[in-house]
């Protein structure tokens, strides 16, 4: 018998699955709290000893993956030329590679903009604009900007090919630790992002592992391989392509619901399904994700209660509780549980909201132009009315027996009709919480990550 | 690199003209970047910017060449476009209305050069080589 345990450095718990290679099942998975501060291996060793005592019987371990988003996480900056265009292209590469993405900037770099860039806690900086043969002279003044801030930050350079040379000039020399890439748009609204994720993949494994003090886990586990959103899309991707002989589940939905934020990811082309709808924008991901950093269970409660008014917020909860003496307990008790009918309650309320408003970020949208000829419809994103499965993940959402109803509702919001959202969808729940894993295993047994994925998702 | 952006204007559909003043763009050594039919202006000037073109070629076959041209000179401006040409051609107009006194409006909203209809896209060449020195 051969195991491979499966390892997720999360922000808040470290969770291990163990899977049995010959027998292709989950032997058994546990957690303990995530422990940066002090030694990031005491959590690990916890979570394995509890691990081993749940399954005595369990055989010497062969393998060991691991993924990770403790510490914050990855925290990425994009910077591109036009917003619809290379901006959104280089977010998108930032998104898709596992990122969170929370400062992004367009055209020329102003001193306030650089400022911030300085105080900003991100580990990556993102820097396109311009097509191959387009527009250089921006990049050019940002690279140049950036430079001067003197951020000691890794920045990749994926814009206009042309304006390469100049750009490595006026790194080369100075501390700036700097990688060029292909270009993320390199022709007007193709998308080519690939390169930059492979660097910024690059740079986490080798860096930002270090930085945040998990490195020290690789003695026990090897190298960690991808942060966990990345890990959840790939495994997304897997089970909705299928893999040689081991069909897949088509189009799908990911909705990752954690106490800090809140990811979708799709898998899917979500073109226009009727023939009067005209396709506007950037070209969109295959594979892609939002993430919002507003809407969360825990560490963003109060976040997500700015977004919503108190009427609203009435909508989904019925008590009459102090509902921001409620957040706060969550954004102050990142392990909080919930023990009363109330706080549940609440707890669902904040699931649905976040499932509403990530949803509402994620999806296409149609818009009505109004013409010399009549009313048009153009899209933006994409159409996943006739998407068939949405599956939910993420610690509280997993636990909660009312979790197929909150995903399950949500997508039929009647009055967000001008949102392209799954219609009928079949709705499974992560109850086991091995997404992340399955994306590990996947990685060396892509065949029986897809068949554990559909026989534990729920 | 001579980059021009084309395109058909508005809610207007026709297809057909485009296809042709690309090929015959590209023929003549211009990098052409075609945003196809049924673009917003925001579109023809974010590509612009983008790919750094010195000239948009605007098409307009459907009759409403004039309400969806409007403001654009104002608005490539305010994007920082200063230096870009404005061509606008097809059937700009509904009809046929005096085609100098057509091409006096679209001038006024600053176009650089207006084409009658039938205007075949060669001879548009000669001009557009002449104003981006090519
Ligand atoms: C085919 C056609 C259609 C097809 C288009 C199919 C498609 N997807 O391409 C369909 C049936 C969809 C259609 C619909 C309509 N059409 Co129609 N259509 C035509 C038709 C018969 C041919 C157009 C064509 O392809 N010509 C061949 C190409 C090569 O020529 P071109 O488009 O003119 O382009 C050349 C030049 O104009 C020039 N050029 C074009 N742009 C520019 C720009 C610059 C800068 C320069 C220098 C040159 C230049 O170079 C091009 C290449 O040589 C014309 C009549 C005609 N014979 O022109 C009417 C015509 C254009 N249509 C017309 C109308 C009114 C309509 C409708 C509004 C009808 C309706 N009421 O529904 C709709 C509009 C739909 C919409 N949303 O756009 C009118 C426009 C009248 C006007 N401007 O005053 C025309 C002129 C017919 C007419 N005489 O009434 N149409």
């Amino acid at each position: 018998m051969s195991v491979h345990l499966l390892v997720d450095f999360g922000s808040t718990y470290t969770k291990l699955t163990a899977v049995d290679l010959q027998l292709e099942a989950i032997i058994g998975t546990s957690k303990a709290m995530t422990t940066v501060k002090t030694n990031v291996l005491e959590g690990f060793d916890l979570a394995l000893d509890k691990l081993k005592q749940a399954n005595p019987e369990m055989a010497e371990i062969s393998a060991i993956s691991a993924c990770s988003s403790a510490a914050g996480g990855l925290k990425m900056a994009a910077i591109g030329l036009v917003e619809e265009l290379t901006v959104e292209a280089a977010k998108r590469a930032c998104l898709g590679a596992g990122a969170l993405v929370n400062h992004v900037f367009a055209h020329h770099l102003s001193k306030r903009e650089t400022k911030e860039l300085q105080k900003a806690n991100i580990d990556i900086i993102l820097l396109a604009g311009g097509t191959d043969g387009g527009n250089k002279e921006c990049i050019i003044h940002n690279a140049q900007k950036l430079k001067e801030a003197k951020l000691n930050v890794p920045i990749i350079v994926a814009g206009n090919k042309d304006a390469q040379d100049e750009i490595a000039e006026i790194f080369e020399g100075s501390d700036t630790e700097f990688y060029i890439v292909d270009n993320v748009m390199p022709k007007l609204k193709k998308l080519d992002v690939k390169a930059a994720k492979d660097v910024i993949r690059q740079i986490f494994i080798t860096k930002i592992i270090e930085a945040k003090g998990i490195k020290k886990a690789e003695e026990k586990t090897g190298s960690i391989i991808m942060p966990t959103p990345e890990a959840v899309l790939v495994a997304a991707e897997l089970l909705s392509k299928g893999f040689e002989d081991e069909p897949g589940l088509g189009e799908l939905m990911v909705v990752d619901i954690g106490g800090a934020t809140t990811d979708v990811h799709t898998i899917g082309e979500g073109f226009p399904k009727r023939s009067e709808v005209v396709l506007k924008g950037l070209q969109e991901p295959f594979a892609k994700r939002t993430v919002e950093g507003d809407l969360g269970m825990r560490y963003s409660a109060n976040a997500l209660l700015s977004l919503v008014s108190q009427y609203e917020f009435k909508q989904y909860y019925s008590y009459d509780n102090d509902i921001e003496i409620a957040a706060q307990k969550r954004h102050d008790n990142v392990d909080y549980l919930p023990d009363t009918e109330e706080e549940k309650a609440f707890d669902q309320a904040l699931a649905r909201i976040c499932c509403d408003y990530s949803m509402s970020r994620h999806v296409g949208h149609v818009e009505v132009i109004y013409t010399p000829l009549g009313s048009m419809y153009y899209q933006t994103g994409k159409d996943l009315t006739d998407l068939k499965y949405v599956i939910g993940t993420g610690g509280v959402l997993i636990n909660d027996p009312e979790a197929k109803k909150i995903l399950g509702e949500v997508n039929q919001k009647s009055n967000k009709k001008l949102e392209l959202r799954p219609q009928a969808p079949t709705v499974l729940i992560d109850r086991k919480y091995i997404l992340a894993s399955m994306g590990l295993l996947g990685q060396k047994h892509p065949q029986m990550a897809i068949r554990l994925m559909k026989k534990h998702l729920e | 690199m001579n980059t021009v952006v084309i395109g058909v204007i508005g809610a207007d559909v026709h297809a057909v003209g485009n296809k042709i003043i690309e090929h015959v763009l590209n023929e003549q050594g211009f990098n052409v970047v075609n945003i196809g039919v049924l673009s917003s202006q925001e579109d023809f000037i974010n590509a612009a910017i983008e790919t750094d073109a010195q000239a948009i070629l605007v098409s307009s076959l459907y009759g409403h060449g004039e309400i969806d041209c409007k403001y654009m000179r104002e608005k490539c401006i305010e994007a920082g476009l200063t230096k870009i040409k404005l061509y606008v051609g097809g059937n700009i107009v509904v009809g046929k209305q005096d085609f100098k006194e057509v091409e006096q409006r679209f001038k006024k909203m600053g176009f650089n050069r207006v084409y009658p209809p039938g205007t075949n896209i060669e001879r548009a060449i000669k001009d557009i080589k002449g104003d981006l020195n090519v």
